[in-house]
């Protein structure tokens, strides 16, 4: 099967240091990849260089079978949903306006805007007679994060990604949110480029983890064998699950 | 006050706002678009502001002074006079222009890109309708100061209310000095209320 994306040799150099070293991966249809590592690992790097916000220094990225060179990047982009953290949502527009933007760039009818925007807000949980009038700034941040995820969604691209969208969360939404993802990933079926540096987010979301260390991929494999990985920087992550202090 | 004074008073008052309006007009249209342009080229930025800081700094008489001489833009009269008030006005619009969209959040203008926005779509969804406000802000500055300067285009004889200040200097008389001080102090402050109330009304939005 021919992989949505794929990673070949690519290096990205900024003033002399190496942000990633060869990387090669592919990412097959229906897939979740999480990108695990540290901060300044490369793994947001990474996933820029998807969605053409950044562009390999060697290799390349190919998307749908065409290197992210020769797509048109507004085209490109607007095929791939986007989240990160606290949404980057437009703060002078309302939910619907937000949520409805990419197909309103694609130059939907608006009846089909109002009725998707409707559709999609169901689905992340927020009632539409309730949220659609709404500006960011009336939203908590789970409901902002929501808000995002379906602004993703809303042209149906075919690959999502996430980057840390659940970092600036407090424990009990973002695990609110991280089940209406596993839940959205079942109903829908799309693939996922996933950035995280929390090991149970990773080993909860993936179907597959690529760690990556100072820019290079140190494992690849699935959640129930990366439990079992023995390289350092490994056995580093796993040592945050049993990290948890016993109450006394 | 003499039917004569208040006649005078209307015309210089009517002068004074079109020589405000004139100037206002232009630096607005010059400097908006120098400021989003000046967003794309970085290097250029400390040059412009440069240029525009110094502007500020020449002290008003000095300008109209200066630009007597020069050809085509020199000279006495009206237009000498739009063309000190516009270089004065350009540097609250151009500096709240540039800080207004620079300031937009990286995040928002990110994930703007990232949904496959062009550059146009950026600036006229996002990076404007989010800098409006601050933009605003900084025409209104110009615009109350440029009311204030514009009294002293009559010593190159550009008129406005200015005509009324220098002749009851020249001749001290208190009532022709406040015949033009009192409806430019006015016009001024109508025109920081008015745009005031468009700024909050903007930052409703």
């Amino acid at each position: 099967m021919i992989p949505l994306v794929s990673f070949r040799n690519v290096s990205y150099r900024v003033g002399g240091k190496d942000i990633l070293r060869n990387l090669n991966l592919d990412i097959a249809a229906g897939e979740t990849l999480v990108l695990l590592g540290r901060s300044g690992s490369g793994k947001t790097t990474a996933l820029k260089m998807v969605n053409a916000l950044l562009r390999p220094s060697e290799g390349e990225v190919v998307v749908e079978g065409v290197p992210t060179s020769s797509w048109d990047s507004i085209r490109l982009r607007r095929r791939i949903g986007y989240v990160i953290q606290e949404a980057g949502l437009f703060p002078h527009v309302t939910v619907a306006e937000n949520v409805g933007l990419v197909p309103r760039l694609e130059g939907w009818p608006p009846e089909k805007i109002q009725a998707r925007v409707q559709t999609l807000l169901e689905q992340v949980g927020l009632p539409p007679a309730q949220f659609a009038a709404r500006y960011p700034r009336e939203l908590s941040g789970g409901q902002r994060q929501r808000v995002g995820v379906a602004r993703a969604l809303a042209a149906d691209p075919p690959l999502l990604l996430f980057d840390e969208p659940f970092g600036a969360l407090d424990p009990v939404t973002r695990v609110e949110l991280q089940r209406q993802f596993l839940e959205l990933r079942r109903r829908l079926g799309k693939t996922a480029i996933f950035v995280t540096h929390d090991v149970r987010e990773a080993l909860l979301v993936a179907t597959r983890i690529a760690l990556l260390h100072n820019g290079r991929p140190v494992v690849v494999s699935s959640p129930a064998e990366f439990l079992r990985a023995q390289g350092e920087e490994a056995r580093a992550f796993l040592s945050c699950l049993d990290s948890t202090v016993a109450p006394a | 006050m003499t039917p004569d004074l208040a006649r005078e008073i209307v015309d210089l008052t009517l002068e004074h706002l079109v020589l405000v309006g004139i100037s206002m007009g232009i630096a607005v249209a010059v400097a908006i678009p120098g400021g989003i342009l000046l967003t794309r080229r970085a290097p250029l930025q400390g040059w412009v502001i440069g240029f525009a800081n110094i502007m500020q700094t020449v002290p008003s008489l000095a300008l109209f002074g200066v630009l007597i001489p020069l050809p085509f833009i020199g000279g006495i009269g009206k237009h000498t006079a739009i063309v000190a008030l516009v270089l004065y006005a350009l540097l609250p619009i151009l500096r709240n222009t540039l800080t207004g969209i620079l300031g937009v959040d990286p995040a928002v203008r990110e994930s703007a890109v990232a949904m496959g926005m062009t550059g146009r779509q950026l600036l006229w969804d996002v990076e404007l309708p989010l800098a409006a406000r601050t933009i605003l802000a900084g025409v209104r500055v110009a615009t109350v100061t440029t009311i204030g300067t514009a009294t002293i285009a009559a010593a190159i004889g550009g008129g406005g209310l200015g005509v009324f200040i220098f002749r009851g200097l020249a001749s001290v008389d208190t009532t022709l000095l406040l015949a033009g001080a009192v409806p430019a102090a006015l016009m001024a402050l109508l025109a920081d209320g008015g745009l005031g109330w468009v700024e909050r009304k903007l930052s409703r939005a």
